[in-house]
């Protein structure tokens, strides 16, 4: 006896809201007539990107290969020649066709060169399309974190940055002194 | 064995080890920076901090330095105590001050002792605001790279560079917060061991430079034990490969061959496998003639038209290879038959071998292991020139000169891992070392007494110091009153000692030599010492091919010139490299076909008809006997690519292929994997019987799984390839040994020859190896340091070697030719390495100033020698160390092939530009 009136409240209550939300504005959007708004830091696409000078953020430093629960990121590390120790990746690829946008690489990346913005729209036919190259992966920008610099916060030498010219650095020492 | 308690626990530790030692071995994390387990304690970094209690009522207790604190019974300490804690944590702070923020571009990131300590202290944030110093780099030669900014100032690079490796041209320098380690200018580091600074650098100020141009890190590698085939002391070492390339090699620690060091020709000479001139592809050349190599279309499959010579041949010569693998030898062997298996060395070198045989298998006196020579308390050297030989036995004998002296040490009640007091107490005093030989190095500094002289007259030493120890032994009359002075004092030193040890090497050619060493051993065992005796043998598997047995090389040159045999096999043999230019090309143009298996392109495989792929040691499976007679094995560590393949399958496959038609199969051509390979070298000579020991054979599972080869956090599975397939293969299937190709298997302890590389959790460093350990710097657990095939069966000395040569006299207008091996140009593989390449020396004559003279040649002048039919431009070295009569050649690429020691007469032979002109 109980249980049936509790039915039939349940009952009404339910199809009270669905009779309210007849009037209400539907959230479907007619996509891709309509584009969804998606927040800037949404997982999306993987992009590679340049610091405030232009340059490869990336260092070649294995770190969003290690974090790659898929193991769908490889590179090679090279220096470059022109350069002064300055590492960048020779090769770049993530196979997007295994990557589950998890942005553990983002979050291992040291230098914020790899990162993941607010695009979906990757569909293919073929699987090998989804295999990235440093070529498709990098952009001229820096994405969502303008100004940092890892170069400027290393102590290593490149081209653009002596010794002691970094952030926080002091000049270099002169060994020959005994000055305090 | 004391008992320590640690945080209320109590432990059986060995008393004479430091407490830092001791917890290490419990597998107790304390972090350290300075303390090294090869190079003691100094006190210097502070990190190793734990607190010392009186007793169990002690509440408050003190802080000591564990490195620095004796194990002693009862010895009561805190490593989680608060303030302990905190203590090492603010060390670890005030060395961050100045790191620089670097980890992702330094090659030492991820296997880092100075990120393990770091997280091990739990300091994660910079509290400090200001400023960094900063270092200007050296420029440290081809094969370490500097980056003095990441520098934490522990001081082991020079204490292991200077102390340790006798090295000179690394210091400090400097003074307060800006100490600077490096050389006094730009500048090669000159050293022989400079490679171990990578791995002693707790951080990645001395990085190794041939890694860096195809870096990779640690957790990448494709790994698994590996045996230096570049001299023939079988350092054990550790070979990482990443996308088909061989990326580097470390350091694998075995307490009886190598330690935790190696030198620089093992650490950097293995990019010979990368090489651009690998023979990837099997090919025949028809007509021998380079235009018309053609590609396996046109042409018959190499195998099969090397099994039609085969087949037809009216006779086959197998010539298999010290550098070769045992199993390779014995495949060539099987194949051929034993009366057609010749040794691929010289007549000379193979006597020489078969003597050195005779003395360890004959005589009371075993052979030495490295860890024994290191443990030795006199050591008489005769005749080789080991920094350049056997460059690793060379810094174990920088350390058995301490032995002597630390008697003193232990009779001041100093404990011998205390380093500073102990050299403090040492000083300058040394134990009794004699080098007898004809060519000066710096290690001659660090001798009690040198001897410089001929070949000849180095026997007479050894034999005048046999006679003078024992009055059984043989004698040698008029011997010069220096001699004889010289003769009592080494024969002194020798008596005196507990485990005097005796080293003769093979490349002066002189029997004598060996035998004088041989009797100084055998004499020294009358006298109820435990002496030793070492031999330096010329390649890494020459005492294997020796055990084997089989003619010389000169044997099979005869066979094919009378015509008994039309068709050669030549096993990874540069011929080129073992007999005189003229002999090698009849031989080539004689037989019919010649079948050449080997890695890298040299002037025999120029020659050769089929030319089949060989898999270099670090991608083949196999074992190496050294020359203390130990058999060591060395595993795949990557597949290659191409159609290389182990020689030892090349040679089964060819003896399939040539009894297709035969119907049963027998010998080598029932071999399908390594372990057949290995069951039949265990029957083919009685001194191999005990191969299979040498390591698990490929059946071997734990827990019913591989070991990997590959770490747990390996990347890039799913990507690595996918650019030439998205269809992900399945990774190789290894039939040959107990490891697997990929990350999965078995993962807690293994046997030693297993691992893959050295790691545990915290441990990234290769200092992970103290976790491997029951008691640091022991053995490993469950090590299988090899099997050492020659024993002394006699224990008794029966014969002594009566044969002693007169004294050395250069007849008129000769000059005895004499090798001198360099340790950067001797070795034929690693020549190959650009690195080592770089370092390789000119081509020089050494001669004695007074020879120089007769000569009218002036130092660093340039001369052309004519010898045996060539030419060779060389630059003349006046040396006082070279003994009058003779000349010394320095063995470098421009001139190998040269049979010495030979008889010269220089005054002909050299060509000057003087004598040109006047022409």
């Amino acid at each position: 006896m109980m249980n049936t009136w509790l039915y039939a409240r349940n009952l009404i209550v339910g199809l009270w809201i669905v009779f309210k939300r007849t009037f209400t504005k539907p959230v479907t959007v007619q996509y891709p007539e309509e584009q969804p708004y998606l927040p800037p830091r949404w997982r999306g696409r993987i992009v590679l990107t340049r610091d405030p000078d232009g340059e490869e953020r990336c260092v070649a430093c294995y770190l969003c290969s290690a974090a790659c629960p898929v193991d769908c990121i490889s590179l090679q590390a090279a220096d470059n020649p022109e350069a002064h120790d300055r590492r960048y990746p020779a090769f770049f690829r993530i196979n997007f066709s295994r990557c589950i946008y998890c942005g553990m690489c983002e979050e291992a990346c040291p230098t914020n060169a790899i990162q993941l913005i607010p695009d979906f729209e990757q569909s293919e036919y073929a699987r090998r399309n989804l295999v990235y190259e440093k070529e498709d992966l990098l952009i001229s920008g820096t994405g969502k974190y303008h100004d940092y610099n890892f170069y400027r916060m290393a102590g290593v030498r490149t081209r653009d940055k002596d010794k002691g010219q970094g952030e926080h650095e002091l000049p270099p020492v002169d060994v020959k002194s005994l000055m305090p | 064995m004391a008992t320590i308690i640690v945080d209320n626990k109590s432990y059986t530790v060995d008393e004479q080890q430091n407490v830092l030692a001791a917890c290490l071995g419990h597998g107790l994390n304390v972090p350290y920076f300075c303390w090294h387990p090869a190079m003691g304690s100094v006190g210097a970094c502070r990190q190793c901090a734990v607190k010392q209690f009186k007793d169990d009522r002690d509440q408050s207790g003190r802080l000591v330095m564990s490195c620095m604190t004796p194990a002693t019974n009862g010895t009561r300490i805190s490593i989680d105590d608060p303030e302990a804690k905190a203590f090492r944590a603010a060390v670890i702070e005030w060395l961050m001050v100045n790191h620089p923020h670097d980890c992702p571009v330094c090659d030492e990131g991820g296997e880092c002792h100075l990120q393990d300590m770091t997280v091990m202290t739990g300091h994660v944030y910079r509290r400090y605001r200001y400023q960094k110093r900063t270092h200007r780099n050296q420029a440290l030669g081809p094969f370490i790279r500097h980056e003095m900014n990441r520098c934490i100032q522990c001081y082991r690079c020079v204490r292991y560079y200077r102390d340790y490796a006798g090295g000179r041209d690394l210091n400090v320098f400097g003074s307060h917060d800006a100490v600077y380690f490096g050389r006094e200018q730009d500048g090669t580091l000159e050293n022989e061991f400079s490679g171990n600074l990578v791995e002693v650098c707790p951080t990645g100020v001395f990085t190794d430079k041939t890694f860096f141009h195809h870096y990779t890190r640690k957790w990448d590698l494709q790994a698994a034990q590996s045996i230096c085939p570049h001299c023939s002391l079988g350092c054990n070492t550790t070979a990482g490969e990443r996308s088909g390339t061989l990326r580097r090699i470390t350091n694998r620690f075995n307490s009886q061959v190598n330690g935790y060091f190696l030198c620089d020709r093992g650490r950097f000479g293995y990019e010979y496998v990368n090489s651009p001139h690998r023979i990837k592809r099997a090919v025949v050349r028809p007509g021998r003639h380079p235009s018309q190599l053609r590609t396996t279309e046109g042409v018959p499959h190499p195998l099969e038209f090397a099994a039609d010579s085969v087949r037809q041949a009216r006779g086959i010569v197998g010539i298999g290879s010290p550098r070769a693998s045992l199993e390779a030898n014995v495949a060539l062997r099987s194949l051929v038959g034993p009366q057609h298996f010749y040794q691929g060395i010289d007549e000379q070198e193979r006597r020489l071998l078969s003597t050195i045989l005779k003395v360890l298998q004959t005589g009371p006196v075993p052979s030495a292991s490295i860890h024994d020579a290191e443990q030795s308390d006199a050591v008489f050297v005769l005749g080789a020139d080991l920094l350049n030989e056997a460059p690793r036995l060379a810094l174990a004998l920088l350390q058995s000169i301490r032995q002597q002296p630390m008697e003193q040490v232990d009779a001041l009640k100093i404990p011998r891992w205390d380093e500073a007091a102990v050299r403090n107490a040492v000083q300058n005093r040394r134990g009794p070392l004699f080098l007898a030989g004809y060519q000066r190095t710096w290690f001659h500094e660090y001798a009690t007494d040198t001897y410089f002289a001929a070949p000849d007259d180095l026997a007479r030493l050894g034999f005048a110091v046999a006679g003078s120890i024992s009055q059984e032994a043989p004698s040698v009359p008029d011997l010069s009153p220096e001699v004889r002075d010289l003769t009592q004092r080494i024969a002194e030193a020798l008596t005196h000692a507990q485990r005097p040890l005796i080293i003769a090497g093979t490349e002066s050619g002189s029997h004598a030599t060996i035998e004088a060493a041989a009797n100084v051993a055998w004499a020294l065992h009358q006298q109820g010492k435990q002496p030793r005796l070492s031999f330096v043998l010329p390649e890494c598997n020459s005492a294997g091919l020796a055990l084997l047995g089989g003619g010389s090389l000169n044997d099979a040159f005869d066979a094919i010139r009378r015509g008994k045999a039309d068709t050669v096999i030549v096993l990874e043999n540069d011929l080129y490299r073992r007999a005189d230019q003229a002999h090698v090309d009849a031989f080539f143009e004689t037989a019919h076909t010649v079948i050449a298996i080997d890695s890298v392109e040299n002037r025999t495989t120029a020659h050769a008809d089929v030319l089949l792929p060989a898999a270099t040691g670090p991608e083949s499976d196999g074992t190496f006997v050294n020359q203390e007679g130990r058999a060591q094995r060395f595993y795949q560590v990557f597949v290659p690519d191409g159609d290389v393949k182990e020689s030892w399958r090349w040679l089964s496959e060819l003896g399939r292929a040539t009894s297709q038609e035969g119907g049963s199969e027998s010998g080598v051509e029932t071999w399908r994997n390594f372990d057949d390979a290995v069951s039949a070298t265990a029957i083919a000579a009685p001194e191999l019987a005990r191969i299979g020991e040498v390591a698990p054979s490929a059946s071997f599972r734990l827990v019913g799984q591989k070991a990997p080869r590959q770490s747990e956090r390996c990347s890039g599975r799913t990507s690595l390839i996918s650019h030439l397939t998205m269809h992900e293969p399945p990774p190789p299937v290894d039939h040959d040994s107990p490891l697997g190709f990929t990350m999965e298997g078995y993962r807690g302890p293994l046997p030693s020859p297993l691992i893959s590389q050295f790691w545990a959790p915290g441990w990234n460093s290769i200092q992970a190896v103290n976790t491997y350990q029951d008691e640091v710097g022991g053995p490993l657990r469950d090590e299988m340091p090899g099997v050492r095939f020659i024993e002394p069966v006699a224990t008794k000395t029966s014969g002594w070697f009566t044969t002693i040569p007169l004294a050395f006299q250069a007849p008129a207008h000769q000059w005895l030719l004499l090798p001198l091996s360099a340790v950067f140009g001797s070795d034929e593989l690693s020549n190959r390495s650009p690195a080592i390449a770089e370092r390789i020396g000119k081509p020089f004559l050494s001669l004695h100033p007074s020879d120089g003279a007769r000569l009218t040649l002036e130092d660093h002048s340039t001369i052309d020698l004519v010898l045996q039919d060539m030419t060779y431009r060389l630059v003349v070295h006046l040396d006082p160390s070279i003994p009058v009569g003779t000349a010394g050649l320095s063995l470098v690429p421009e001139v190998s092939g040269v049979s010495v020691p030979a008889w010269v007469d220089l005054l002909k032979a050299i060509q000057t530009e003087h004598k040109r002109r006047a022409a």
